[in-house]
């Protein structure tokens, strides 16, 4: 947190909810009366490339990317993704990954391939990393759309914005009659280690 | 209130509250978000639309103001480009109420073909440049705009960047102040630009900027931030808040006014500070015109003009400089490189059997600006030729008149594409005998900016019911006597078509019939399944770039891997199952 400023690193792939991720982290940053940027670029994202959402807020925000390894978090909502990004995190910073693979076009060629070992490879530069399905555990609370307010669920222990902001911007952005899941969802991710 | 908004949602409130009440625009990124949001919220405020491209977008903006409305025209960077004719005339003219052009430039080129530096066309015309840092500023500059080109009688460039107008921030909400709108007024000398009008308007201009040189001396827009004087630092748009951040105790000179610039008070800060240094993202713009003023600075020398700023390439730069220290720049740890991501066409695009046949047919493709672009990267490989919007057709018709290719050529453009600017290449192959065979892949709607109305979808911006331009009666009615529908689905069809086509000794249009996956709403279909009993492995199908098709577990006796399908977001458009010579590939069985 240098300069008072928190960096949050959300990063996927194109269709995985990123963009809507980032979107609540940073009304939440609001909501606690601190200023607030963000910064992605659109366009190609809806055609399975990776998206990466720079997320940063505290007393006085100038840049809206975060500089090459300030990131106090990142959040990786694919595998592969997080071993791409993990050079990203400052040191002592952590690193949040949701295991769910999803396997590039390009693979087709022969020519590249999917990373292997790469939960062994992440925890190899990061040992604090936190490795989840949240697939899985949406599945177990019945609602596989959950993922997405898991995985925040986790970020929120790594930063320091209160809980009942976060449930109340989820609760505000999340569609008609999803309020209570999504509040069961986003605590369920808080007790994950 | 306050709210987070996208530098291009604060320009369109800005457009809102300061009185704007016409907007036209062409959608392009990192633009095309300003005509949507004025559409979604202000419709009833601020008059919308999409024109059928940059040129006609200024030219009816231009109209408005003349007509008395504060108006707008927006566009991405290469799109002013084509409205480049109205543009350096208009600042002749002047205008009638206020009028903003948006050029949103695109450094690191996160979509687009080229990052030119469009603030040099405020420079070209004498038109003054604005520049916000950020999503507050991309709403307040908006007033000052307005306020300008009336005080001033000008255009007013409003240059905004992928970063600024894709950027979030917070944002102070203002109530909407209507502007007094006082209808057309007959100035023959000043809209009538003739060679005796016009010479008289271009002395006009000289003194112009005269006076806006003068005024960017005292404007607020133009501020110093005091700190240390070892270093001055001249900086505007997004380059601004990289470099507040990375040199926290340097003295900033901020330009809001990018041209013309504030010289005297340039001067002044240069003489204050022990070493002058100019951070600004693309060319040395404000550099060269600084040096030329003789006044001592150093800027593209640390700064390259390539790609985007950031706060790292700052720092790079005054370390390179003898300014930093090498140690504020975190080193990089050596990770594991993963395989890159590339954008495909999604599942089921129609433009995926068109290439696959294009492919068969063995034919040289020349590309347009558009999602099938994409159909130029690997496996598919079957774009050559990708230069600016409309290109397509002259390339593919100068190619065969050159004579020396014996591989037939082709054009592919999309609806919207040739809409804006297609049509006029057509004509003209046409009318000097070409044989030129043009592709249009019409999946009704504007695809790659996010599905856009255009003037064959029906509907307009602002989602009122419209006459829609029938494309294949059109190219009729242009000369074109072989005009054929084909659907991309099916690639014997498409194949059979293509060879035909481009065998006939006329000109040709092949029209694809099959709509966008995305846009206006997601299509889903029943999905396809591979029978690993049958399947060879012999990659027919992943050749076809599907990123439902994906390596299986399951190999054959060589080592090969077979193929699978995802269930979830095959769309079962069948071009894998059609070429597979294995019959391996059918539709599941419900």
């Amino acid at each position: 947190m240098k300069n008072g400023t928190t960096n949050v690193l959300i990063v996927g792939v194109g269709g995985q909810g990123v963009l809507l991720a980032s979107e609540i982290l940073i009304e939440v940053a609001k909501l606690m009366g601190l200023d607030a940027k963000k910064s992605e670029v659109h366009g190609m994202s809806q055609r399975g490339g990776i998206v990466t959402s720079h997320v940063r807020f505290g007393k006085k925000v100038y840049s809206p990317l975060i500089p090459h390894r300030e990131s106090d978090v990142i959040l990786a909502f694919e595998l592969a993704e997080g071993l791409r990004w993990v050079g990203e995190l400052r040191p002592g910073g952590k690193i949040i990954v949701n295991t769910q693979k999803i396997i590039p076009t390009l693979t087709t060629t022969g020519k590249f391939f999917y990373p292997e070992k790469a939960e062994e490879k992440i925890r190899g530069y990061s040992p604090g990393a936190t490795l989840l399905d949240a697939y899985e555990i949406a599945l177990e609370l019945g609602n596989p759309r959950m993922v997405n307010t898991i995985l925040l669920g986790v970020l929120s222990k790594s930063i320091d914005l209160e809980e009942d902001k976060w449930i109340e911007v989820i609760q505000r952005m999340a569609p008609k009659g999803t309020a209570e899941i999504n509040r069961t969802a986003f605590l369920k991710g808080k007790e994950i280690d | 209130m306050e709210m987070l908004l996208s530098g291009n949602q604060a320009l369109a409130r800005g457009i809102y509250e300061f009185g704007g009440e016409f907007a036209s625009a062409y959608p392009g990124t990192p633009s095309t978000e300003i005509l949507e949001t004025i559409a979604r919220f202000w419709k009833d405020d601020v008059y919308a639309e999409w024109a059928i491209n940059e040129k006609v977008a200024l030219e009816v903006a231009v109209g408005a103001s003349y007509g008395g409305a504060r108006s707008l025209a927006a566009m991405k960077h290469v799109g002013v480009n084509v409205a480049a004719d109205p543009f350096m005339t208009l600042a002749y003219t002047g205008v009638g109420a206020g009028l903003i052009l948006v050029s949103a430039d695109d450094p690191s080129l996160h979509s687009s073909q080229n990052e030119q530096d469009n603030r040099i066309y405020g420079k070209f015309a004498s038109v003054p440049v604005l520049e916000p840092s950020d999503s507050q500023e991309s709403k307040d500059f908006v007033r000052y705009a307005f306020e300008m080109s009336e005080e001033f009688d000008t255009p007013v460039l409003l240059r905004m960047t992928t970063r600024v107008s894709h950027s979030k921030g917070i944002v102070k909400i203002g109530e909407r102040k209507v502007a007094e709108n006082k209808g057309f007024e007959r100035n023959i000398e000043k809209y009538v630009m003739v060679p005796a009008h016009a010479i008289k308007r271009h002395a006009i201009v000289a003194s112009r900027l005269e006076k806006l040189k003068a005024f960017a001396e005292k404007t607020e827009l133009n501020r110093v931030e005091w700190k240390d004087r070892k270093i001055g630092i001249v900086t505007g748009s997004i380059a601004y808040q990289h470099a507040r951040e990375a040199m926290p105790e340097a003295s900033i000179l901020k330009l809001g006014l990018g041209y013309p610039l504030p010289m005297n008070k340039i001067r002044d800060f240069a003489s204050k500070v022990e070493r002058l240094f100019v951070v600004e993202e693309l060319e040395g713009f404000y550099e060269e015109m600084i040096a030329a003023a003789g006044i001592k600075v150093e800027g593209k020398k640390y700064f390259s003009n390539l790609m985007e700023l950031d706060v790292d390439r700052v720092r790079k730069g005054f370390i390179e400089a003898g300014e930093l220290d090498a140690s504020v720049i975190m080193p990089s740890i050596e990770t594991e490189p993963v395989l890159p991501r590339p954008p495909v066409l999604c599942s089921g695009c129609p433009h995926r059997g068109v290439m696959v046949a294009l492919k068969k047919a063995g034919v040289y493709t020349n590309g347009d600006i558009g999602c099938y672009t994409l159909g130029g990267l690997p496996p598919l490989s079957q774009i050559d030729s990708c230069l600016c919007m409309g290109a397509s057709i002259g390339n593919a018709f100068g190619i065969e008149k050159a004579g020396k290719t014996s591989r037939k050529t082709v054009a592919i453009i999309g609806d919207s594409t040739f809409l804006h600017s297609g049509i006029t290449a057509l004509a003209s192959v046409v009318y000097n005998r070409g044989t030129t065979t043009t592709i249009i892949a019409d999946n009704g709607i504007t695809a790659m900016t996010g599905g856009q109305q255009n003037p064959a979808t029906s509907t307009t911006l602002m989602g009122e019911k419209t006459y829609s331009i029938d494309l294949a009666e059109l190219c009729r009615a242009l000369g074109v006597q072989h005009v054929r529908k084909v659907d991309p689905y099916d690639l014997d069809e498409t194949l059979a078509a293509i060879k035909e086509e481009t065998n006939r000794d006329a000109a040709s249009v092949i029209i694809t019939t099959r709509p966008c996956m995305l846009f206006p709403k997601k299509v889903n279909g029943s999905p396809y399944e591979v029978d690993l009993g049958k399947c060879i492995a012999c990659g027919a199908c992943f050749n076809v770039g599907c990123p439902s098709i994906s390596v299986s577990e399951v190999k054959n006796e060589k080592g090969k891997p077979k193929s699978q399908i995802d269930p979830v977001t095959c769309t079962g458009c069948s071009i894998c199952a059609q070429v597979c010579p294995a019959d391996a590939i059918a539709r599941i069985e419900s």
